[in-house]
């Protein structure tokens, strides 16, 4: 099943590069320690600034510290906050979007609201307000993927929930004196499961965005962990003379959420087309 | 009509007074009393007493939460504590700023998306269809501050075609837009691919409508079918993106004043976080989300005047 599913992507010109982009990212982030011999967060007073060479291939920062190393190492900090952060919002998403579907009218249009009103502000603003309250962390930056998800996973689940509410199967089970959680848990889950794939590949590089975009502004993950964000702010603040250190800490980015859209992208023209209205 | 557009504009009211109720949360759950931030840690208990009267911290919270909402509709944000100016102020000196450069990525994301997505409509299923598609979907989804980043580096920095730093001189048009450039298009890149999928799914289903098959049956060019019978209405479900886009722009922008150094809204609440000057930090935050919620219901009441099926699909 997967092979297939793997292998008719693979057929798609757009899904073919998104593949193995992300397999490319995934895998050398897993294996980092094995790509690199520097340690990712050690410094070396006489290798500042180096530009890129035989030794450092992607050149060095501002202290001294292997930059190829600390994007190795950043792609395991960025995925797995791209995978907590979304598995997190996710459960909450799917939580309140069967709630809204299945429970009473009133929480419906309740929960309909809140999802409106966390909608209605900017991203960045949120995240600000956030960091000001919370200080930055990465705690900040999965709330705040969490308060730019949530509303839309749980609309699609409250609509599809609304859809197989009536349907048959669903009837008969409500008529044979199921409880509401197990005809929730039995009957409509299952039937919501690959919808929710496909967003979660298409959310995952807004996910890598909002980290990277967090910890270049200083408000992310704290400093000395590599941060692909966090690499971009260090270049940035020597962008005149160091330009390899911007371009070591963008391409990554770039890279990651290219792979990760197109791939997602051909997941759902493949097998959802319906949830193309959707962006 | 009217009772479209009023329902449109309630639904908006209760979201800005959510959103309301939300910064009132958010600034009542600082840790730490806003008197004693503000006068720093050398104040003196009466300087604080005096300052929390002022500040009415002395209230118990539902008083508080209700003078918040009376001063906010009389359009009073506070007052802010270092120059002692009203907060609307100095966030309203700081808008015209970070709206130049929305209007600027707005420029930018119709003046290539639509093009494109006629283009690519035309050519549907070609190659010159395929490799625009590519390009809107890598556009969207490549993050707009290394856009702004890589674009500084290769424009301003390498080539010195363009401004790095800075709006321009005050009165100069010219040098003004020219620092409106490079920011702007990081801003409005990745809508310039929105515009051009949505365009041309729009295109597409306008092209197969019987009143193009009339025009196409008088033996009209596809050239002039397209862009003037098809596109007025290919173009419509712009407008409602646009009201979307517009938020996302305002937080793009928020890079862009970073990267590029230009004064404007996000810059000013960067650079308020840092400092802790709270009630600049949720005056503008509210400034945007009003200002984002208007625009959505704008776009929203549009939609509705030029497309009769959207009213009553609300309904």
């Amino acid at each position: 099943m997967i092979w297939r599913t793997l292998r008719r992507i693979m057929r798609e010109p757009l899904g073919a590069i998104g593949l193995t982009l992300v397999t490319v990212v995934v895998l050398s982030a897993v294996f980092a320690s094995l790509l690199t011999s520097y340690a990712p967060s050690k410094i070396s007073p006489a290798q500042r600034f180096a530009s890129p060479s035989l030794l450092h291939l992607l050149g060095t920062d501002h202290l001294g510290r292997d930059l190829l190393t600390r994007v190795l190492y950043g792609g395991r900090v960025a995925l797995l906050i791209a995978l907590g952060a979304t598995a997190v919002s996710l459960v909450v998403g799917v939580v309140l979007g069967l709630i809204a579907g299945y429970g009473p009218r009133w929480l419906d249009n309740v929960l309909l609201l809140i999802f409106d009103a966390v909608k209605s502000f900017p991203t960045v603003m949120l995240a600000l307000t956030l960091v000001t309250l919370f200080g930055p962390s990465l705690y900040a930056v999965v709330l705040v993927v969490m308060l730019v998800n949530v509303p839309g996973y749980a609309r699609i689940i409250r609509t599809q929930t609304l859809v197989l509410k009536s349907a048959e199967h669903v009837m008969a089970a409500r008529s044979m004196g199921a409880t509401a959680g197990r005809i929730l848990r039995v009957h409509i889950l299952p039937n919501i499961i690959g919808p929710i794939l496909i967003l979660i590949s298409m959310d995952i590089p807004v996910v890598v965005a909002i980290e990277a975009g967090m910890s270049f502004l200083g408000l992310g993950v704290r400093p000395p962990t590599p941060s692909w964000g966090a690499i971009l702010n260090d270049g940035f603040a020597n962008i005149r003379d160091s330009y390899w250190i911007v371009i070591a800490g963008g391409l990554p980015i770039v890279l990651t959420t290219l792979g990760f859209t197109f791939f997602g992208e051909t997941l759902r023209d493949l097998f959802d087309p319906r949830l193309k209205g959707r962006s | 009509m009217i009772r479209y557009a009023l329902k449109r504009l309630w639904l908006g009211a209760i979201i800005i007074s959510v959103a309301m109720m939300m910064m009132f949360a958010m600034v009542y759950l600082i840790p730490g009393d806003p008197a004693s931030v503000a006068l720093g840690p050398r104040a003196t208990p009466e300087m604080m007493e005096a300052l929390r009267v002022r500040m009415g911290l002395d209230q118990p919270v539902w008083r508080q939460f209700l003078h918040f909402y009376g001063s906010v509709l009389r359009g009073d944000l506070g007052t802010e504590v270092l120059s002692d100016r009203p907060v609307l102020d100095v966030v309203m000196e700081q808008l015209p700023f970070t709206l130049a450069l929305v209007v600027g990525g707005i420029t930018w994301s119709v003046a290539l998306g639509i093009p494109l997505g006629c283009i690519a409509a035309v050519r549907r299923g070609g190659f010159v269809d395929q490799v625009i598609g590519v390009l809107s979907v890598a556009m969207i989804a490549v993050p707009s501050f290394v856009v702004a980043i890589y674009s500084l580096l290769v424009f301003a920095v390498a080539l010195q075609w363009l401004p790095a730093i800075g709006a321009g001189e005050p009165g100069d048009l010219a040098s003004r837009l020219q620092h409106l450039i490079l920011p702007s298009l990081a801003v409005g890149l990745g809508w310039i691919g929105y515009i051009s999928r949505m365009v041309r799914a729009s295109m597409l289903e306008t092209l197969e409508a019987s009143h193009i098959r009339t025009a196409r049956a008088f033996g009209l060019t596809e050239h002039r079918i397209v862009y003037t019978y098809a596109l007025r209405i290919a173009v419509l479900p712009t407008i409602t993106l646009l009201g979307v886009g517009i938020g996302h722009m305002l937080s793009s922008s928020v890079f862009a004043e970073i990267v590029f150094a230009r004064p404007g809204i996000g810059k000013l609440v960067y650079e308020a976080i840092s400092v802790r000057n709270y009630p600049i930090v949720s005056g503008a935050v509210l400034v945007t989300t009003v200002f984002f919620v208007l625009v959505n219901v704008a776009a929203d009441i549009l939609v509705g005047i030029l497309d009769p099926r959207v009213r009553s699909s609300f309904n």
